[in-house]
C-alpha cells in the first residue's frame, strides 16, 4: 500500500513519529492515572498525603515535552519544505475545479475530466476555480491543496506505481459536494504519450467535432441530471426537448415550450428560468464550455427519449 | 424547610420569575435548561446524519437535507451549546458562591446576556423554517459559497451575531466580577483553579468575540449588497474571510476548553482528598493558553494557498500552545498521587476526560505538523479530532461538573448507580463513534460528505453503531438527573467534603448566597 508517490513514504514516516511519541505519552498518563486510582483508592488509603508540587518535576514536564514539540515541528517542516518544492522539470497540468466536477488542461491544451499522468514525472498542478471553494485531496499521494477563485495555487507530486487512485473535493462546496469526485490515471510512459498526442485542445477522441455523449459524462453534467426519468439533484433530461415545462421566472412560474434556445440558455444563464421544484443551483457554464460543445449537448439532449 | 433561592420571593412570580431575574443562579440555571434542550436536539441531528452514512448512497435523505443537518449540528453544538457551555451555565451559578460574591458585578447586564443568547437562538432556528430554507454551509459560513448560496445564511448568521454580543458581555461581566467582588481575604493565588479558568476566558471572550461579530457583518453586507470585501470578482479575497473567521472561532476553542480544565481541576482535588499538584502551574497555563491561543488561527488554513512562511510560523507557534495543556494532564495526574482517592461519578467523567482529552490533543500534533496536516486536512480526521476535544474533553468535563454540583444547585442527590452506568454506556459509546474516524481520515475519507466511496463503509457502519449506544448513555444520564431533581436523597450542604467556598453555604444556596461573607485565610484546597 506504500510508494505510490515520492511523497507517500515521507508523509508516512513524519506520521509514525508523531504517532511513536504520541503512544508513549499516552500510555504514561494512562496508565499512571489507572494505577493511581487504583492503588491509592479510598478503601486502601484513607489517609491522603498533600504534595503541593514540585519545581524540578514542573521544570521536567515543561521542558521536554517542549522540546519534544520542537521536533515533531521540524520534521514536519522539513517534510513540507520538500512538498513545496518543484523540480524543474516537472509537468504542468492546470487544474480547474467547479461546482462540481474538476477539469485538467495539458500544455498542449488537450482536456480531461481525470487526471492522466505518466508514471515516474514529476507532475505539477496549478489550482483554481471557477465558482467556490474546493479542494484537491489525492489520499494516496499525500497531497492536498484549496481551489480559490482568482488565484491559483499548487502541489506537485512524482507518482511511482501506475494504477488508478481516487481524486476527492474536500471543501465544502453545496449540493454535490460528495459527488465531486474522479481518477488520477497513473500510465505507463508510452501509454500516456499515446493518449497525450492523440488528445488536442479541438476534439478529445480525434472526431471531427465534440461529442455530447462524452461531453455530458465529462463535464460534470451526469452528476445533477439523470437520462433515465428520474429526479436527482436536477430534473432529469430525459424527454425534456420539446415538450412543456413549468419554470419559475424571476420568482414567478409560467409555463414554457423546450426549444432548442430554451436548452441553451439554461445552459449558459441557468438562473434565468429554473425548473419548478428544484434548486437554483446549476452554474453557468458560460465560457465553460465552447459553442461547438453546447451545440454538440443540446442535440445530446434532444436525443434523450 | 431552610431559605433557598428557589422559594425567595421576588417581584415576579411563574416563569417570569426566571426569565426576568437577576440572580445568577437562576440564570446559570436558565442557560442550564436551554442548552440541555439545544445539546438533546444536535445530538438528534447527528444520529440522523450517522444513519444516513451507514450506507454509500441515499439511505433516507437528499444531499440538500443532509448538508442543512450538518450545519445544523454544528452551529447548534458550537455557537448554542459549547461556547456557552461550562461558563454561562456553571459558571454563572458558582463562580459567585466560589469567590464568595452575592452576585456578579452587573446582574441585569447578566440577564439582558441570557435575552441576548435566546433571541440569538431563536433567530437561528428560525432561519431553518423561513426564506431559502435551512442553511447549507456547514458552521464556518465559508465565502464565496455563504454568499452564492439561495438558502438563509443571512438570518442564521444574524443570530450568531447576536449569540456572540451574549458572549462578549458574559465576559466582560465574569472579569470584572473575579476583580471586584472577591471575599475578603481571597487574593488571588487563593481563588479556585475554576475561577482562574473562567478569567481566562472571560478575557478571550472579550478580545475575540467583536472580530466574529465584524466579520458577520461583512458576510452579510457582501450578501445584501455585494459590497466585494471577499469576492475575487469585485478585487476582494475569499482567505480574508477565513482569516477573520479563524482569528475568533480558533481562540473561541479556548473559550469551550478552559472552563472544563477549570472544572476538572475542582473536582481533582475534592475526590482525591488531597491539595492539587501544581496550584501555580495550572493557573498560569490557563493564561498561556488564553494568550498563545490568538496566534494560531492559520493553522486551520495550512492547505489554503496561505504564504508558506505563514504556514511555518503558525505550525510552530500550534506546537507551543500544545506545551501549556500538557502541563495540565501532567499535573492533573500527579495531584492523583498518594490521594485518598473516590471512584464516584465525577471523578470517573474526569479520568475518562483526561484520556479522551488526551487522545485529542495527541491527534493535534498530527495536524499541526506541516507534512502530515495536508493529508488529513479536510477529512475525517479532524471530525475525530475535534470530537475528541470538545465532545470528549469539554462535554465529558462538563458531565463531571455537572453530577459534581448537582446537589449544589438541586439539594438532592443523583442516583449514584444509574450515573455510573450511564457513564460507562457514554464512554463506550462515544469511543466506538468516533475512534473508526481516525481511520476513516489517515484513510482520505474527505468530511461533510453526504455519499462515499464503498471503501469506506465498515468505519462508517460502526461509527453508526457507536452513535446508537453514545446516545443510550446520554439519554439516561438525562434522565437519571432530571428524576433525582424529584426523588434524588436530600443532599447535604457538603456531601463531597469539598473546601471551596460553595461548599460553604447550605444546599441549595439563599438567595443572596451566604448569611455571613466568608472571610478566606487559606488556598482553595486545603486538606490538611
Amino acid at each position: 500500500m506504500h510508494g505510490w508517490t515520492n511523497l507517500s513514504s515521507s508523509v508516512d514516516s513524519v506520521f509514525l513519529f508523531i504517532m511513536g511519541i504520541s503512544l508513549v505519552l499516552l500510555v504514561g498518563v494512562t496508565g499512571a492515572m489507572v494505577y493511581f486510582a487504583v492503588r491509592y483508592r479510598r478503601s486502601k488509603h484513607p489517609h491522603a498525603e498533600n504534595i503541593e508540587g514540585n519545581l524540578a518535576l514542573e521544570i521536567v514536564w515543561t521542558v521536554i515535552p517542549t522540546l519534544l514539540v520542537l521536533a515533531i515541528f521540524w520534521v514536519g517542516w522539513k517534510g513540507f519544505v520538500y512538498m513545496r518544492t518543484v523540480p524543474q522539470d516537472a509537468m504542468l497540468v492546470k487544474v480547474t475545479a467547479r461546482m462540481w466536477s474538476w477539469r485538467f488542461t495539458y500544455e498542449n491544451g488537450a482536456t480531461s475530466e481525470v487526471l492522466k499522468v505518466p508514471v515516474n514525472q514529476p507532475v505539477k498542478l496549478a489550482i483554481t476555480s471557477s465558482d467556490v471553494l474546493h479542494s484537491l485531496s489525492i489520499p494516496a499521494f499525500r497531497v492536498k491543496e484549496d481551489a480559490v477563485p482568482g488565484r491559483e495555487n499548487y502541489l506537485w507530486f512524482q507518482p511511482e506505481l501506475t494504477g488508478s487512485y481516487d481524486l476527492f473535493c474536500t471543501e465544502y462546496c453545496g449540493m454535490g459536494h460528495s459527488a465531486m469526485v474522479t481518477k488520477v490515471e497513473v500510465m505507463s510512459e508510452q501509454d500516456f504519450n499515446a493518449w497525450y498526442r492523440g488528445a488536442t485542445g479541438k476534439a478529445s477522441d480525434g472526431r471531427s467535432g465534440p461529442d455530447g455523449v462524452k461531453l455530458f459524462a465529462d463535464k460534470g453534467c451526469s452528476a445533477c441530471h439523470s437520462i433515465d426519468g428520474s429526479p436527482k439533484v436536477g430534473p432529469t433530461l430525459k424527454g425534456v426537448s420539446g415538450h412543456r415545462v413549468t419554470v419559475l421566472t424571476g420568482g414567478k412560474e409560467r409555463e414554457i415550450t423546450a426549444t432548442d434556445a430554451y436548452l441553451r440558455k439554461s445552459l449558459v444563464d441557468p438562473q434565468a428560468d429554473v425548473v419548478k421544484g428544484f434548486p437554483p443551483i446549476m452554474p453557468s457554464q458560460k465560457g465553460v464550455l465552447k459553442d461547438a460543445e453546447i451545440d454538440a449537448l443540446v442535440e445530446y439532449m434532444k436525443g434523450l427519449h | 424547610m431552610k431559605s433557598s433561592f428557589y422559594n425567595t420571593p421576588g417581584k415576579h412570580s411563574g416563569l417570569l420569575a426566571w426569565v426576568l431575574s437577576t440572580d445568577h443562579k437562576r440564570i446559570g440555571l436558565l442557560y442550564l435548561s436551554c442548552m440541555t434542550v439545544f445539546f438533546l436536539t444536535g445530538m438528534t441531528l447527528g444520529l440522523l446524519m450517522r444513519l444516513e452514512l451507514i450506507a454509500p448512497g441515499r439511505t433516507l435523505m437528499a444531499a440538500s437535507t443532509y448538508n442543512a443537518l450538518f450545519t445544523l449540528h454544528g452551529v447548534i453544538m458550537i455557537f448554542l451549546f459549547i461556547i456557552p457551555g461550562i461558563p454561562a451555565a456553571l459558571g454563572n451559578f458558582m463562580l459567585p458562591l466560589q469567590i464568595g460574591a452575592q452576585d456578579v458585578s452587573f446582574p441585569r447586564l447578566n440577564l439582558l446576556s441570557w435575552w441576548f443568547y435566546i433571541t440569538g437562538a431563536a433567530v437561528a432556528i428560525t432561519s431553518l423554517f423561513t426564506g431559502g430554507g435551512a442553511p447549507d454551509t456547514g458552521w464556518t459560513f465559508y465565502v464565496p459559497y455563504s454568499i452564492r448560496t439561495g438558502t438563509n445564511v443571512s438570518l442564521a448568521v444574524f443570530g450568531v451575531f447576536l449569540m456572540g454580543i451574549s458572549s462578549t458581555l458574559t465576559g466582560l461581566n465574569f472579569v470584572t466580577t473575579i476583580h471586584r467582588l472577591r471575599a475578603p481575604g481571597m487574593s488571588w493565588f487563593r481563588m479556585p483553579l475554576f475561577v482562574w479558568s473562567i478569567y481566562a476566558t472571560g478575557w478571550v471572550q472579550l478580545l475575540a468575540t467583536p472580530v466574529i461579530a465584524i466579520t458577520l457583518l461583512m458576510l452579510m453586507a457582501e450578501r445584501f449588497f455585494g459590497v466585494g470585501f471577499f469576492d475575487p470578482a469585485k478585487g476582494g479575497d475569499p482567505i480574508l474571510f477565513e482569516h477573520l473567521f479563524w482569528i475568533y472561532s480558533h481562540p473561541a476553542v479556548y473559550i469551550m476548553i478552559l472552563p472544563a480544565m477549570g472544572a476538572v481541576s475542582e473536582i481533582i482535588p475534592v475526590f482525591a482528598r488531597r491539595t492539587i499538584f501544581g496550584y501555580k502551574a495550572i493557573a498560569f497555563s490557563s493564561l498561556g493558553i488564553a494568550l498563545f491561543g490568538y496566534l494560531v488561527w492559520g493553522h486551520h488554513m495550512f492547505t489554503s494557498g496561505m504564504s508558506d512562511e505563514a504556514r511555518m510560523i503558525f505550525s510552530l507557534l500550534t506546537f507551543l500552545v500544545a506545551v501549556p495543556s500538557g502541563i495540565k494532564v501532567f499535573n492533573w495526574v500527579a495531584s492523583m498521587y498518594k490521594g485518598s482517592i473516590r471512584l464516584d461519578t465525577p471523578f470517573l467523567y474526569v479520568m475518562a476526560f483526561i484520556f479522551l482529552f488526551s487522545i485529542g490533543g495527541l491527534t493535534g500534533l498530527v495536524q499541526g505538523a506541516l507534512a502530515t496536516n495536508v493529508h488529513v486536512h479536510g477529512t475525517y480526521f479532524i471530525v475525530a479530532h475535534f470530537h475528541y476535544v470538545m465532545f470528549g474533553g469539554t462535554a465529558f468535563a462538563f458531565f463531571a461538573s455537572l453530577h459534581y454540583w448537582f446537589p449544589k444547585m438541586s439539594g438532592r442527590m443523583y442516583h449514584e448507580g444509574r450515573a455510573r452506568v450511564a457513564a460507562l454506556v457514554l464512554f463506550v459509546g462515544f469511543n466506538t463513534l468516533y475512534f473508526p474516524m481516525f481511520i476513516l481520515g489517515w484513510q482520505g475519507m474527505p468530511r461533510r460528505y453526504y455519499d462515499y466511496l464503498p471503501q469506506y463503509q465498515t468505519g462508517h457502519v460502526i461509527a453508526t453503531i457507536g452513535s446508537w449506544v453514545l446516545a443510550t448513555g446520554i439519554l439516561l444520564m438525562v434522565y437519571n438527573l432530571l428524576r433525582s431533581l424529584k426523588d434524588g436523597e436530600k443532599a447535604g450542604d457538603n456531601p463531597w467534603g469539598g473546601t471551596t467556598l460553595e461548599w460553604k453555604t447550605t444546599s441549595p444556596p439563599p438567595a443572596e448566597n451566604f448569611e455571613k461573607i466568608p472571610e478566606v485565610t487559606t488556598g482553595p484546597y486545603n486538606y490538611k
